[in-house]
Parts: C-alpha cells; sequence; structure tokens
C-alpha cells in the first residue's frame, strides 16, 4: 500500500510541477526527465544485467545528431527521423555490441570508454556535423498544429514517455526474458544450461538501453534546438553512470531519482556556491564530487534500495492463477538406451580429473553415480551439460552425440541439472527462480514483454512454476526471496527449477546435502515419484543410506576412473569399493 | 614521411610510451590490489608538473593546503576510530604521518621556493607534496568502501578526480605551465636529433620500473601486496591487512604520478587537466597488458606512444579518435584469449 500511495503522490508532483514552477525549474525537470530515460537504460544494462557502460552519451548524441542533420539539411520532418535515429542506432550498437561485449570482466567498461571517446571525436571532426560548432537551427517539434516551442510544452511530452519507458522496463523484468536477463550478472553459466542464450540476450539489453538513448537524444535535439559535440562526450556518460549508481542502479525509481538529484544538484551548486564564496571557481566540482562520495559511504548501493528497505513491501501476491499447462515432451520407454558415456576424458593441466570413463544408463532408470571427494562426479556432471569440453571421448543422450554442443543447445535435448553449489537468485522469489527453468518451454522475447503482450504465455509458465514448487513441498514461500530460505529448501528449489524444464534426463548433484533425516526420506519419496512418470534421474550423492534405498543401479568413480559398477547390493559387498572407501584392509 | 620524420616520430613517441608505461603500472598495481579503477591517477601528474613550476616561479605551491587539509582529516578520522577502539596504539603514528609531515612538507617548500636554482630540492619537496596525497585518498575515500562493487569503486575514483581537478584549477588556475628540466642537450646521431629530454625521460621511466620489478619481486611489503591481488581473503589469513596493502599501493601509484608530471612537464605545456588524457593513455596501456600483467602493459603503452605519433602525423584531427578506437580489437583479442571468469562480481 505504501509503496503505490508514494508512487501515485509522485506522480501527482510531476503532473502539477509545470502549473507551479517558473518557466527555469520547467526546463530543469525536462533536463531530469531526459537524463532519467538514458539512466533507465543502464539500470537494465548495468544495475540488472551486469554491463557496465560508459559510453551512452554517444548514443544521446547519435539520436540528436540524427535529427540535427535530417531536420535542418535535408528538410525531413521530425517524426521521422525519431525512427531514422532510432535505426542508425540499432545497427550502431549491433556492431559495436557483437564486438564489446564478447568483453569479459572489466575490459568491457573500458571498451565502452574507448568507442564512447571515439564517437565524441567523429562528431567534433566531420564537416557534416557542424564540428565543435555544432548544429544550430533544429526546428520544434508540432503535432496536429500545435507546436511544442517552451519548455511547459515539452514537459508533458517528456514526462508521459519516461514513465511509459518506466513502464515498459518494469513490465519487461517481470517477465520470461527479465529473469534470464536478471541472471546475466554472476549466473550466466546457469542461465545457459536452462536454455538461454546469454550472449544474444546482453546484445539485446545493449541495444534496449542504446535506444532508450537514442530517443533521449531525439528530444533533447528539438528541446534544445542546437546539437553541438560537448554534451555527448564520456563527462556525460560518466554522468549517468553516476545517476544510475547514486539512485540506486538496481531498482527502476533509481534512475529517476538519481537523475533528478544529480541534475539538480549540479544546478544549485553552480548558483549557490558563487554566491558563498566570493571569487568564483570551480567549486562546484569539488563540493559535487564530496557530496557523491559521502552520499556512496552511506548508501552504497544507492539510495532508492536504501530507503525502499524502510517502506514496508507490498507482500499481497496472488498465487498464480489457473492456466492452460504448458505441452510436454512424451518421455522414452522404460529401458530404451538413454545415456551412453564413451571412454570420456578430462584433464586440467596435469590433473586427470575424469579417465576413460564409460558406462550406460536405460530410460526410467535412477543411476547413482559416487565417489570418494575428487572423484570426478561433478566434473562428469559439467560434461554432459557443456559446461566443460571433454579432452577425449563422447558422450551420446538418445543416440546423439552432445559432447561437441554449448549448454544451451543440451539443455533443449531434455537434460536439466542441479548443482552440488547452489545456483540460485538470492534476492528473486522462489517462483521466479523456479520459472527460469521453464525458460525453452516459453518463446515470448523482450519487446512483446515490454508492452505486455506475453501475458497469456507468462500465465502459463507462472502456472507451471507454481505446480513445482507446491510439488516439492514449498507452496508457502512462493514469493520469498530464494535467499531467505534454508541451504536444503535452497536444493528444492533447484530441483524445482530443473523440473519446470519438463527433462527426460535429471541430473542432481548432490540434493541431500544439508537436509535432515525426514526431508531425505521425502525426497527420495519426491524422486521415486518421477520415476513412476517416467523420468530418469542420475544421481550425484555423498549419503551412502540415502543412495543405497533409492538407486537402481551404481557407478563407483575413483581418482577419475570407473571402480565399479552394478546393483547397490553387488556394490557394497564389492572388495576394491570398500577398500576405496575405507581403506585397504590388511 | 621520410627516414628522419619517422625516427623523430618514433623517438617522440617512446618518450610519451615510456610515461604512459609509468602511469600503466601505477593503475595496474593499485587495481590488482584494491580493484579501483583510479582514474584521479591523472591529478597526481598534473599536481608535481604544477607545483614544480610554482616552485620554479619561487612561489609556495597551493597543493600543500591539500596535503595539509588532507592529513587533517585523516588524523580525525584516526582519532575517532582510535577513541571508538579505545585505543590509541596506532594513534601517534597517524599524527606524525598526517600532521607533523605536511608541515615539515610544508616549511621545506617554503624553504624552497626562496631558492629558484636548486632543481633538486624542488624535485624533492614536489615528490614530498604529491606522494603522501595516495595514502590519504586511499583513507578517505577507498578505505570505507573496500568491499564495495568495482563500479561503486569507479564511481568513487571519478568523484574523487573531480574533486582533485577542482582544486588544481582553484590553485593553479587555468593557465598551462612548462617547467625547465635538464639542459637542452641535444646529440646528433646519423640524421637523427635526440633530446636530452627524452634520454631523461626514458632512463628514468627504465630505473623506475626496475626498482618496482625489485620491489615485487624480492622484498616482504612488495611480495604482501601481490598476494593482496592474487587473493584478499587469503592474504589477510595470513595477517596482511588490506588497509596497509591498500596505502601502500596508493602511495606507489602516487610517486609514480609525481615523477611522471616531473619528467613530462618540461615536453608538454600541463593544464590543471592535462593529467585525465595522459592517464587514460597510459590505462589503454594497462588494458592491453590485461590490468594485471607489468610487462605487456609497459608494452601496450609503448604501442599507445606509437600509434598517438604516428596517427598526429597522418590525420592529427582523428588523433584521439584513432588510439581510442583501435582499442577495441585489442580489447577484443585480449578477452578472447584470457581465460573467462564467469562467477565474478556477485554482490
Amino acid at each position: 500500500m505504501m509503496r503505490r500511495v508514494l508512487i501515485l503522490a509522485a506522480l501527482v508532483l510531476l503532473a502539477v510541477a509545470p502549473l507551479v514552477l517558473p518557466e527555469f525549474q520547467v526546463t530543469l525537470l525536462n533536463y531530469v526527465g531526459l537524463a532519467s530515460i538514458v539512466t533507465l537504460g543502464l539500470v537494465l544494462l548495468t544495475g540488472i544485467g551486469g554491463l557496465t557502460s560508459f559510453g551512452q552519451a554517444a548514443f544521446v548524441g547519435l539520436g540528436a545528431y540524427t535529427t540535427a542533420v535530417l531536420t535542418t539539411q535535408y528538410g525531413v520532418s521530425p517524426w521521422l527521423t525519431l525512427p531514422a535515429g532510432l535505426a542508425l542506432t540499432f545497427v550502431v550498437a549491433l556492431c559495436l555490441g557483437f564486438i564489446t561485449l564478447r568483453l569479459s570482466g572489466h575490459y568491457l567498461p573500458l571498451g565502452t570508454i574507448a568507442w564512447g571517446i571515439a564517437i565524441y571525436f567523429v562528431f567534433g571532426n566531420l564537416d557534416m556535423l557542424g564540428k565543435y560548432s555544432g548544429l544550430a537551427e533544429i526546428p520544434p517539434l508540432t503535432m496536429f498544429g500545435w507546436r511544442f516551442g517552451d519548455s511547459r510544452a515539452f514537459y508533458y511530452l517528456i514526462w508521459v514517455v519516461t514513465l511509459l519507458a518506466l513502464l515498459a522496463m518494469r513490465n519487461l523484468l517481470d517477465s520470461r526474458s527479465g529473469r534470464a536477463i536478471r541472471a546475466l550478472r554472476g549466473r550466466s553459466l546457469m542461465a545457459e544450461n536452462f536454455g538461454v542464450d546469454t550472449a544474444r540476450l546482453k546484445i539485446v539489453i545493449f541495444i534496449y538501453a542504446a535506444l532508450l538513448a537514442a530517443m533521449s537524444g531525439w528530444f533533447y535535439a528539438h528541446f534544445l534546438r542546437f546539437v553541438s559535440p560537448h554534451p555527448f562526450g564520456l563527462n556525460n556518460s560518466i554522468d549517468y553512470q553516476f545517476m544510475a549508481v547514486i539512485g540506486g542502479s538496481s531498482e527502476l525509481w533509481g534512475a529517476v531519482i538519481g537523475a533528478a538529484l544529480l541534475t539538480l544538484l549540479k544546478e544549485w551548486l553552480k548558483d549557490l556556491l558563487p554566491k558563498i564564496m566570493e571569487q568564483s571557481g570551480n567549486f562546484e566540482i569539488i563540493v559535487f564530487g564530496l557530496l557523491v562520495i559521502a552520499m556512496l559511504h552511506r548508501t552504497r548501493d544507492g539510495l532508492v534500495p536504501y530507503f525502499s528497505r524502510l517502506i514496508p513491501a507490498d507482500t499481497q501476491r496472488l498465487r498464480p492463477a489457473q492456466a492452460p499447462p504448458l505441452p510436454r515432451r512424451a518421455q522414452p520407454q522404460a529401458g530404451e538406451p538413454l545415456l551412453q558415456l564413451k571412454r570420456v576424458s578430462k584433464s586440467f593441466n596435469a590433473l586427470a580429473a575424469v579417465k576413460d570413463l564409460s558406462f550406460d544408463m536405460q530410460a526410467g532408470e535412477i543411476l547413482g553415480l559416487i565417489g570418494p571427494n575428487g572423484a570426478g562426479k561433478s566434473t562428469v556432471f559439467n560434461l554432459m551439460t557443456g559446461v566443460l569440453a571433454a579432452d577425449d571421448g563422447e558422450i551420446h543422450f538418445r543416440g546423439e552425440r552432445i559432447d561437441d554442443r554449448t549448454g544451451r543447445e543440451i539443455a533443449r535435448c531434455g537434460l536439466a541439472r542441479t548443482y552440488q553449489h547452489v545456483n540460485l537468485l538470492q534476492s528473486m522469489s522462489v517462483l521466479e527462480n523456479a520459472a527460469i527453468g521453464a525458460h525453452l518451454r516459453g518463446h515470448e522475447g523482450v519487446w512483446s514483454a515490454s508492452l505486455r503482450l506475453d501475458r497469456a504465455e507468462e500465465a502459463r509458465l507462472r502456472r507451471e512454476a507454481a505446480n513445482h514448487v507446491e510439488w516439492i513441498g514449498l507452496g508457502g514461500r512462493l514469493f520469498d526471496a530464494a535467499g531467505t530460505l534454508p541451504l536444503g529448501s535452497q536444493r528444492m528449489v533447484e530441483i524445482a527449477r530443473a523440473l519446470c524444464a519438463d527433462p527426460l534426463l535429471l541430473l542432481l548433484d548432490e540434493p541431500a546435502a544439508g537436509q535432515r533425516y525426514q526431508e531425505k526420506q521425502a525426497l527420495a519419496e519426491l524422486l521415486r515419484a518421477l520415476r513412476q512418470r517416467g523420468v530418469s534421474i542420475l544421481l550425484v550423492e555423498h549419503d551412502m543410506e540415502f543412495v543405497m534405498g533409492l538407486v537402481d543401479r551404481i557407478v563407483v568413480m575413483n581418482f577419475g576412473e570407473k571402480l565399479a559398477e552394478g546393483s547397490p547390493r553387488e556394490i557394497q559387498t564389492n572388495p576394491a569399493v570398500v577398500e576405496a572407501y575405507l581403506g585397504s584392509v590388511v | 614521411m621520410n627516414l628522419a620524420i619517422a625516427l623523430w616520430l618514433s623517438q617522440d613517441a617512446v618518450t610519451n610510451g615510456a610515461i604512459y608505461a609509468l602511469i600503466a603500472l601505477a593503475l595496474v598495481v593499485v587495481f590488482t590490489v584494491t580493484r579501483v579503477i583510479f582514474v584521479p591517477q591523472g591529478e597526481f601528474i598534473s599536481y608535481a608538473a604544477l607545483s614544480l613550476a610554482t616552485l620554479q616561479a619561487g612561489k609556495v605551491p597551493g597543493t600543500i593546503y591539500v596535503l595539509i587539509g588532507g592529513g587533517i582529516l585523516v588524523a580525525a578520522l584516526d582519532g575517532l576510530a582510535a577513541l571508538r577502539k579505545k585505543s590509541l596504539k596506532f594513534l601517534p603514528g597517524s599524527m606524525l604521518a598526517n600532521i607533523v609531515l605536511p608541515l615539515a612538507v610544508a616549511a621545506a617548500a617554503w624553504w624552497s621556493a626562496s631558492r629558484p636554482d636548486d632543481l633538486l630540492l624542488q624535485v624533492v619537496v614536489t615528490l614530498a607534496i604529491v606522494t603522501p596525497l595516495g595514502p590519504m585518498l586511499y583513507r578517505l575515500a577507498f578505505q570505507p568502501l573496500a568491499n564495495a562493487s568495482v563500479l561503486v569503486l569507479l564511481i568513487i575514483a571519478v568523484a574523487v578526480h573531480y574533486v582533485l581537478t577542482g582544486f588544481g584549477l582553484a590553485f593553479f588556475g587555468g593557465e598551462g605551465v612548462r617547467t625547465h628540466m635538464f639542459p637542452d642537450l641535444q646529440f646528433r646521431v646519423g640524421i637523427l636529433d635526440i633530446s636530452g629530454q627524452s634520454i631523461g625521460v626514458i632512463a628514468t621511466s627504465l630505473t623506475l620500473i626496475v626498482l618496482l620489478a625489485l620491489l615485487f619481486g624480492r622484498t616482504t611489503y612488495g611480495k604482501a601486496l601481490r598476494a593482496t591481488a592474487i587473493n584478499r581473503v587469503g592474504a589477510r589469513l595470513v595477517g596482511i591487512s588490506y588497509e596497509f596493502s591498500g596505502r601502500l599501493s596508493f602511495a606507489l601509484a602516487a610517486l609514480i604520478g609525481a615523477v611522471s608530471g616531473i619528467l613530462v612537464s618540461p615536453i608538454t605545456t600541463i593544464y590543471y587537466d592535462t593529467g585525465l588524457m595522459i592517464s587514460l593513455k597510459g590505462f589503454i596501456g594497462a588494458i592491453i597488458g590485461g590490468m594485471t600483467s607489468y610487462p605487456l602493459a609497459a608494452v601496450g603503452s609503448l604501442a599507445v606512444g606509437f600509434l598517438e605519433s604516428y596517427s598526429s602525423f597522418w590525420a592529427s584531427a582523428f588523433k584521439e579518435s584513432i588510439v581510442f578506437g583501435l582499442i577495441i580489437p585489442v580489447l577484443l583479442w585480449r578477452s578472447l584469449t584470457t581465460h573467462r571468469v564467469d562467477e565474478e562480481d556477485d554482490s
């Protein structure tokens, strides 16, 4: 409730502001709106997607210069230059994104600085763009004879667009693509394992942010009716990042708050300081820098997250309504050959983690893969799911070779896994975490999600996720952040997520670790029920009692090699296995 | 282009490249130890050059006030911390380093200003003004956020850059300066004139690089820094405090910045904000080295020097565009050849 009231109050304030404020202040608010649009893109790209860009101002410049050149030199209508600018930005962002988004870690921000500066110098040195003196006499916007000439007229246009952009972004984050985008930051291996094309998604959000920036640039050009290279340089790109970080780059409203704070602060300092200090100097930049440092020392995640903790969240969340179930795969006949490993090897430098490992698995069985610590069990999982590439040997799934495929392609074949180290998005709800598993069962993309055209499919995805979460026994915690659950329950959420993928083969990496006795019993029951449904399960586990009572067959590994294979009873009496576990009997 | 021009451009390239290499080294040290992408590195260059020029003009440079003011702030913070911990153990040391030392440097600066011909004294005083600024900056701006994400640290670094540039403008004004340093020696080798200035720059850079290599390879302090760079938690567990490593790395960065500023000031006109461009180019050198390798960073910086020098001959208007644009293929190559760490920066 509280949050809605606050947002409503903010909207009312925004609506009446131009009626009571003097022209100059309205102009400032227009700048806030223009900066908010750009910063919103950064929140998506950096705060949520984890990709830092210091080149956004260059995209603003692309939008502004496109319309400036086309309207002043070719007499094109401004309403046509908007799509033209967006198209140009799309192409440029696609090219830059294709090159720079492959940069990992800290290369990316530096790469964006590099092309940001390069584009700036192009603006400043091309004759067609008026070099450093820029282009003047850009026509104002007109619509149905109405002329957006002054700040007040422009105000509503800018703010309606800003709020629409905010709404579209909120829609996007609350969708299939949104969940995948949130997984980009630090969880991209997991996302790939559930079929998310992370490389493509990175380019998509990069373009999304660039288009927002270019749109802001188009407004800027027609609002100021003059462009010069100056506002599109590195300094402004840095300012946009400042806005995102200070406002709080993990929250959408952070973009608006950060933009407002920075714009108003700079203006205010410019105004106030010369009055206090007799001599004029560059004091505002000193005070500005000091304020930013002080602010981040107090609220390192930004202002909005800092204050939104104080405001109670709207906890009343409804269980996803009934929706037509998603189509399911046909499970293979029990006993059909499902998985073959043929002399698979993998070494890390001199250490052979997996050596000449071969085993087969039939559809409908639960196979246990056991072995002492460091035997190479998790490496086998990583080889099977495309996380690691095998040095030698072949892995076949239902007759198709999969060891040369990416994790994403393997996910399409019907393999789903859990992780030894819980790999959930800690701040995202249990329901949404599970829904990531169903990524490949939906098709709606970023643009349809932004416009809320994806609701029918989204309802089915959420219903599917809720079904699995309820089935594993966590129905009461659908909307809790995954990180607030105990570790054992988090492992169960991992299983629910894997089940959302409608797998033919479920790979479970130590699902019983951290579970209490009754929980282990319940887990074993669930896995038996899954086998009844025809799902095959490959299980890595340490808890012998759990494994022996559950599985049909066991493969024992030691030092990367297969030590034994057989029924639980055979394995328990196998002298080699006993020796590996308990040491040799003298 | 004939051979003489090519050689002349190359000499220019190597001289600038040597300075970029120094900056790149400083950036790599700071980044690996503290994860701070240290944008204000350039301010050390400007401060040193402008301070030296002011001393040569027979005046006391304003940077001394930054030093004294910063020292008082640090001492106050340390005093507060001591009160909170109820332990006065570290307080005398802090007072000595942050109050007494800056005052002593101020006295030396005042004395030096009255001796405009004593070049050595001016250089020493300049180094003594700029170097302590490094650890002070670390203590004031970065230490309280030591565990923040790289992005937040970078934003702080940019804010610090703003503050220092603002002070630079306030104390030195908008005018550019050049210092007079080495006598105008000229050697003639074949068709090439080699200036004593270039030789001075290259020799000093090489010496400093060798000294740094010795520091990192042979001394306990250097090894402590390397340990922190490789694994901060692990280093902490064996008793290396990150506060200490952070201060030391910032002191090194400030020292290197000051030396570069002194070296570059007779060749290029330095304004209060010139440092940023120089340090950005050092940055590119550091990126080529992957932000972690010292020798590769040096090689990368030389490459930047050459690129800049030759592109200013062929297309001077697009000089900066070329230098910054051509970095992208290098970045691409770096990121494709380095092992990808996916699950990083989860904070």
